[in-house]
C-alpha cells in the first residue's frame, strides 16, 4: 500500500567521492520533472577529496519534495541515505526523531565504523538508533554484483553504487526513472559500458527495494498546484548568469564578465564562458583587481560590464569599485557571500558582507545594493541589478550567498516579452560638440560616450572632478557639490524600483524585517503563525541601497521589529540607524540557514514577550 | 596607411601641462603624439589608459579617449578596453612603481596573454609623485627617503622580467632621444600583440642623473649602443668597438667581423642584450610575431550564430506544468 505524503525531506550522504551531489540532484530533478515542488541544500566540504571515510570529508544533499508549495530544503530530513559510517555520524543529529535510514550495509564493518571514529564492532551497539527505523541494504556488494557482466574495472563499477540507491530511494518514492535514464545516456554518450552499468545499478537498486517492499512503505508525493507553464530547474549562480545575458540582450549591449575564480561563486564564470554563441565575452583575469578592472575597461568602451566573487574578493576589488562609483560608470558586481571573516567557510552560507558591500570604500561612496532572496529570484534580479547600473550609470552590487548558489528549484521560465525586453542606455548615440562628460540630466546622470565615436575624446579618471566642465578639481566646494550630487543620484534611483512589499497586515504587532536568502525560511514561519491567527507581517527587501521609498511608513505602523540575519545584525545596523526604530536582532552565525522551527520559536516568544 | 589628416598638435588636449620643467615626460608626450600622426591615427580611435604616478597625468594632455585610474592598474583597465573593441589603439602608460610594484602581477599576464595593447613604462628609478622614494628599479644602494642608508633591494630588470613572461615586443628607448624613441613607439603601435617600452625618464627633482652614466653626453657613445634588425652590433666613438658571443656570454670586443648580427627573433640573443649592463642596448629588444588574444576571443565569439537567451533557456531539460 502506499502512503501519500504532503512533502517529505531527504538527506543523500557519504563520502565527498561517492557522487552523493549528483544523487540527490538527480533525484530532485526528477521529482520536479513529476510535478511536484522541490527545494535542495547540497552541503560538501571545502577539501576536494578528503581521506575517504572520515567524518570530514562527508557531503550531503538535502532534498525536500512537495505535493504543496514550498520554500526551505526544509529543517529535519526525514529519510537519511548513509552511505557509509562517518555520513551516520555527521547527519545522525540533524534527523526528524523517528526518521528512517536507509545504510549501505557494505560500509558499516569495522574498519568503516574506526575511520568514521565510533568505537563499536556492529549497529546494535548504537544505542541512538533504537529511535530511528532502519532499512539495511548491500549496496556496494549489491551493485557489483548486478555489474558482474559488464566488462569495466572493478572501481568503476563501485562507482556506481550512487545509482543503485538513487534506484532505491525511486523505488520507495515512487519516482520515475526516465528522467535518470535519459542523463545517463547523455553524460556518458560514446561510453557503452558507463551507461549500461549505470542504468543497471539504477534498475538493481530499484529491484531490490521492490522485494523488500514488505518491510518497508512506499510513499507517494502527488503534484503541487504550481503555477502553469514551462519549467526548468534553476540555481542561484546559474540565474544569476542567465539574467544578466538577458539583461545584455534587452540593453543591446555585449556582456563582458570579468572574474578570478572563488567559491561559491565560480559557477557564473564557468556558465558564462560556454555563452560564446550568445555573444558573451569572458576574460579569466590573474587576480580579483584586475577581474574588475577589466571589466570597468569594458563598460569604458560600451559593454554591458560584470564581475563575480565572494568575500574575500570584494575586499580586493573595493578600490576599484570605488573607481567605478567615480568614474559613474555602468558594472554589475556580484558578491556570492560565504562565511567569513578571510577565508572564514569558503562552502557555507552567511550574509555578513552587507556593510562591507554598502561602506567598505574610502570616502563618501554611494552605491546600488541589491539582494535576490532565493534561487528563482536570481534571473530577476540579476536582470534588474544590470538595469539600474546602465539606467542610472553606477555599479550595482548584488548581493547572493552560498545557500542561494548552490540550491536549486523549479522554475517558471517567464514571458520574456512582457517583462525583460528592454532597458534604456545612457549611451549617447549622435555625436555632439563640446561634449563634457560629468554633464546630469534630471535623475543627475552623465551621458556615455565611448571610445570610436568622433567629436566625443574625453578624458575621466579617479580625481574629483568639477561639476561643469568635468576636468579635475580641487576647489573644496566643488568636492563638496560633487559629494552631493553622487548622493543625490543614488536617492533618485528610489523612483526606479518597486515599493516595498508586505506579506501579511499592513500595521500590527509584529513586523519581521529581512533581506536574502533567507526568504523561503522566514516567509514559511510567518505564514505558519498568522494561520494560528498572529499579528505579524514580513517585509523581505530586496533593494538594500536606497530602500524602496515607502519602508519608512511601514516601519512606524509595528509595535515591534525583529530583524533575523545570519550575521551579528548588520540590516539591523543600518535600518535602526535610518528609521530610529529600535528593531531587535535575531542572528545565527554557523555557516548555516535558519531553520523553520527555530524561526517560529524566536518569533512567537517575541509575539509572546509583548503581552 | 594614413587615413586622417592629424598632426602632432591636433592630438594637443585643452589641459595645462602639469609636470615639472624639464621633466622627461614632455619629449614622450610629443612623441606619441607625433607617431598617432603619422600613423594616422583617428583621435576617437585612441584610448590612453593609466595608473598613479607622475607619468599617469598622460591621458589628461592628449585629446584622444582616456581614464586616469589607480594605482598599478592602467594595464588591467586596458586588457578590458581592448578587449570589448579590439579595433581601438590603447595604450596603458605607466611608471617603475606603478607599472612594475603594485602593478606588476598585470604587467607579467598581459605580456603572457599577447594582447594588443602598448605599455609604456617611464623608468625614472624613483616614486616621483610621493616625493621621492626608492622604485623597484632604483639601483641597490640608492639613499632615498625611505632608503637613508642605501636601498637593501635589488632592482628589477623590466627587460628579463618581460621577456621571461614572454614578451612578443620589447624595446628600450630614453626620452632624451626623441628622435629614437619616436621609432621604437612606432614599432611598438605597429606591433600586433604586447608591446612592452621601457622609456628611460630623468626624474630632474629627485633622481636627477640616474642614467648619467649611459646617457650622458660623455658617456653615450661608448656605453650605449642602438639597435638595428639585421645589423652588426657595432658601436662606439669610433664606430670600433662590437657585440660579441663568446662560450654563450655577449662581451664587448673590437672585431667587426665577429659583431653579433641582432636578430629581434632570436630569444637566446634577446636574454643577452637584457642581461647586459657595461653597454646599454637600446631599441627593439625583441620582436615576434604571435597569435593575438583580443582579436583570438572575438573570433571564439563571431564566428558562431548569436541566440537568444530565451533559446538557451528553453533548451534541455524542461517540462511544462498544467
Amino acid at each position: 500500500m502506499k502512503n501519500v505524503l504532503e512533502h517529505i525531506v531527504i538527506l543523500f550522504s557519504g563520502d565527498s567521492g561517492d557522487g552523493i551531489q549528483l544523487t540527490g540532484s538527480q533525484f530532485s530533478g526528477t521529482s520536479a520533472k513529476m510535478g511536484n515542488d522541490i527545494a535542495t541544500f547540497p552541503d560538501y566540504p571545502s577539501e576536494i577529496r578528503a581521506p575517504s571515510g572520515t567524518t570530514f570529508g562527508v557531503s550531503g544533499f538535502q532534498v525536500h519534495i512537495g505535493a504543496k508549495q514550498i520554500y526551505t530544503p526544509g529543517d529535519r530530513p526525514d529519510v537519511l541515505v548513509a552511505m557509509n559510517p562517518a555520513a551516520l555520524k555527521v547527519k545522525l543529529p540533524l534527523l526528524k526523531k523517528g526518521a528512517t535510514i536507509i545504510i549501505d550495509d557494505d560500509a558499516f564493518n569495522r574498519s568503516g565504523f574506526k575511520k568514521a571514529g565510533y568505537n563499536i564492532e556492529t549497529l546494535n551497539d548504537l544505542k541512538e538508533l533504537q529511535n530511528f527505523k532502519l532499512i539495511h541494504a548491500p549496496i556496494t556488494s549489491q551493485t557489483q554484483k548486478a555489474l558482474s557482466q559488464i566488462n569495466l574495472d572493478n572501481k568503476s563499477k563501485r562507482r556506481c553504487k550512487n545509482f543503485y540507491a538513487l534506484g532505491l530511494c525511486y523505488f520507495m518514492f515512487s519516482r520515475n526513472q526516465d528522467t535518470t535514464k535519459t542523463w545517463i545516456k547523455e553524460k556518458f554518450k560514446g561510453n557503452k559500458a558507463l551507461i549500461e552499468a549505470n542504468i543497471k545499478a539504477l534498475e538493481a537498486g530499484y529491484h531490490y527495494a521492490e522485494t523488500i517492499e514488505t518491510s518497508t512503505s512506499v510513499y507517494h508525493i502527488p503534484e503541487a498546484p504550481l503555477k502553469k507553464g514551462i519549467y526548468r530547474q534553476i540555481n542561484g549562480n546559474l540565474g544569476i548568469a542567465w539574467g544578466l545575458m538577458q539583461a545584455a540582450e534587452a540593453s543591446g549591449l555585449d556582456l563582458f564578465l570579468g572574474s578570478y575564480p572563488i567559491t561559491p561563486a565560480t559557477e557564473i564564470l564557468q556558465e558564462l564562458s560556454k555563452r560564446g554563441d550568445f555573444g558573451v565575452k569572458t576574460f579569466q583575469a590573474e587576480d580579483e583587481i584586475a577581474a574588475i578592472c577589466a571589466s570597468i575597461g569594458a563598460s569604458f568602451s560600451g559593454a554591458l560590464a560584470a564581475t563575480t566573487t565572494s568575500g574575500p574578493g570584494l575586499a580586493l576589488k573595493s578600490e576599484a569599485l570605488n573607481l567605478a562609483v567615480m568614474l559613474e560608470l555602468p558594472i554589475v558586481v556580484v558578491n556570492v557571500q560565504r562565511g567569513g571573516p578571510s577565508t572564514g567557510l569558503p562552502t557555507k552560507t552567511e550574509q555578513a558582507d552587507l556593510l562591507q558591500t554598502l561602506y567598505g570604500r574610502n570616502g563618501e561612496s554611494p552605491l546600488i545594493v541589491v539582494a535576490a532572496s532565493g534561487a528563482g529570484d536570481t534571473f530577476d534580479m540579476a536582470f534588474h541589478a544590470a538595469r539600474l547600473s546602465l539606467e542610472h550609470m553606477t555599479p550595482v552590487v548584488l548581493l547572493s550567498d552560498g545557500y542561494i548558489a548552490n540550491s536549486s528549484e523549479p522554475w517558471r521560465i517567464p514571458d520574456f516579452k512582457e517583462n525583460y525586453n528592454h532597458i534604456n542606455t545612457n549611451l549617447v548615440e549622435t555625436p555632439y560638440k563640446a561634449y563634457k562628460p560629468y554633464a546630469r540630466n534630471k535623475q543627475m546622470v552623465r551621458p556615455w560616450a565611448i571610445p570610436g565615436m568622433p567629436f566625443m575624446q574625453h578624458r575621466i579618471g579617479g580625481l574629483e572632478k568639477d561639476y561643469n566642465t568635468g576636468e579635475v578639481s580641487y576647489v573644496p566646494e566643488n568636492h563638496e557639490k560633487m559629494v552631493e550630487a553622487r548622493a543625490k543620484k543614488l536617492d533618485l534611483v528610489t523612483s526606479n524600483i518597486p515599493k516595498q512589499t508586505l506579506e501579511g497586515k499592513g500595521q500590527g504587532k509584529l513586523l519581521i524585517i529581512s533581506w536574502g536568502s533567507t526568504y523561503g525560511a522566514i516567509k514559511t514561519a510567518v505564514n505558519y503563525l498568522q494561520e494560528e491567527g498572529h499579528e505579524i507581517t514580513l517585509a523581505h527587501l530586496k533593494y538594500l541601497n536606497p530602500f524602496p521609498s515607502n519602508l519608512s511608513d511601514i516601519v512606524e505602523r509595528f509595535e515591534r521589529i525583529l530583524i533575523p540575519e545570519l550575521n551579528k545584525g548588520q540590516l539591523l545596523k543600518v535600518i535602526n540607524a535610518k528609521y530610529h526604530c529600535n528593531a531587535k536582532s535575531y542572528s545565527k552565525i554557523q555557516g548555516l540557514p535558519f531553520t523553520i522551527t527555530e524561526l517560529i520559536n524566536v518569533f512567537k516568544s517575541e509575539l509572546e514577550h509583548e503581552k | 596607411m594614413k587615413n586622417n589628416n592629424c598632426k602632432a598638435k591636433d592630438y594637443d588636449s585643452d589641459e595645462v601641462i602639469r609636470w615639472c620643467p624639464g621633466c622627461g615626460d614632455y619629449a614622450i608626450l610629443s612623441s606619441v603624439k607625433k607617431v598617432l600622426a603619422d600613423l594616422g591615427k583617428k583621435k576617437e580611435e585612441v584610448v590612453f589608459i593609466s595608473g598613479i604616478g607622475c607619468s599617469s597625468r598622460f591621458p589628461y594632455y592628449i585629446d584622444t579617449y582616456g581614464m586616469h585610474s589607480i594605482h598599478g592598474r592602467a594595464v588591467a583597465i586596458a586588457t578590458g578596453v581592448k578587449i570589448q573593441n579590439p579595433k581601438l589603439s590603447v595604450w596603458a602608460i605607466t611608471g617603475d612603481g606603478d607599472g612594475l610594484a603594485i602593478g606588476g602581477n598585470h604587467f607579467i599576464h598581459a605580456i603572457r596573454r599577447n594582447i594588443n595593447i602598448n605599455i609604456l613604462i617611464f623608468n625614472n628609478e624613483i616614486y616621483g609623485l610621493t616625493k621621492g622614494q626608492y622604485s623597484p628599479t632604483s639601483k641597490l644602494g640608492l639613499n632615498t627617503s625611505t632608503s637613508p642608508n642605501g636601498t637593501l633591494e635589488k632592482p628589477f630588470n623590466p627587460a628579463i622580467l618581460a621577456l621571461g613572461a614572454g614578451a612578443t615586443f620589447f624595446a628600450r628607448s630614453t626620452a632624451s632621444e626623441p628622435k629614437h624613441l619616436y621609432e621604437v613607439l612606432k614599432r611598438a603601435e605597429s606591433h600586433c600583440g604586447t608591446s612592452v617600452v621601457e622609456i628611460y625618464q630623468n626624474c630632474v627633482i629627485f633622481n636627477d642623473g640616474a642614467f648619467e652614466d649611459f646617457l650622458g653626453k660623455e658617456n653615450k657613445e661608448n656605453n650605449t649602443i642602438s639597435l638595428k634588425n639585421g645589423k652588426p652590433m657595432v658601436f662606439g666613438k669610433e664606430f670600433n668597438q662590437t657585440l660579441q658571443i663568446v662560450n654563450n656570454n655577449i662581451i664587448v670586443g673590437n672585431k667587426i667581423e665577429d659583431a653579433i648580427i641582432h636578430d629581434e627573433k632570436n630569444l637566446s640573443q634577446s636574454l643577452l642584450l637584457a642581461t647586459l649592463d657595461e653597454v646599454k642596448p637600446l631599441g627593439v629588444i625583441r620582436c615576434i610575431d604571435d597569435t593575438e588574444y583580443a582579436t583570438s576571443i572575438s573570433n571564439s565569439i563571431e564566428n558562431k550564430t548569436q541566440k537568444t537567451t530565451s533559446e538557451l533557456l528553453y533548451s534541455g531539460a524542461t517540462w511544462r506544468i498544467n
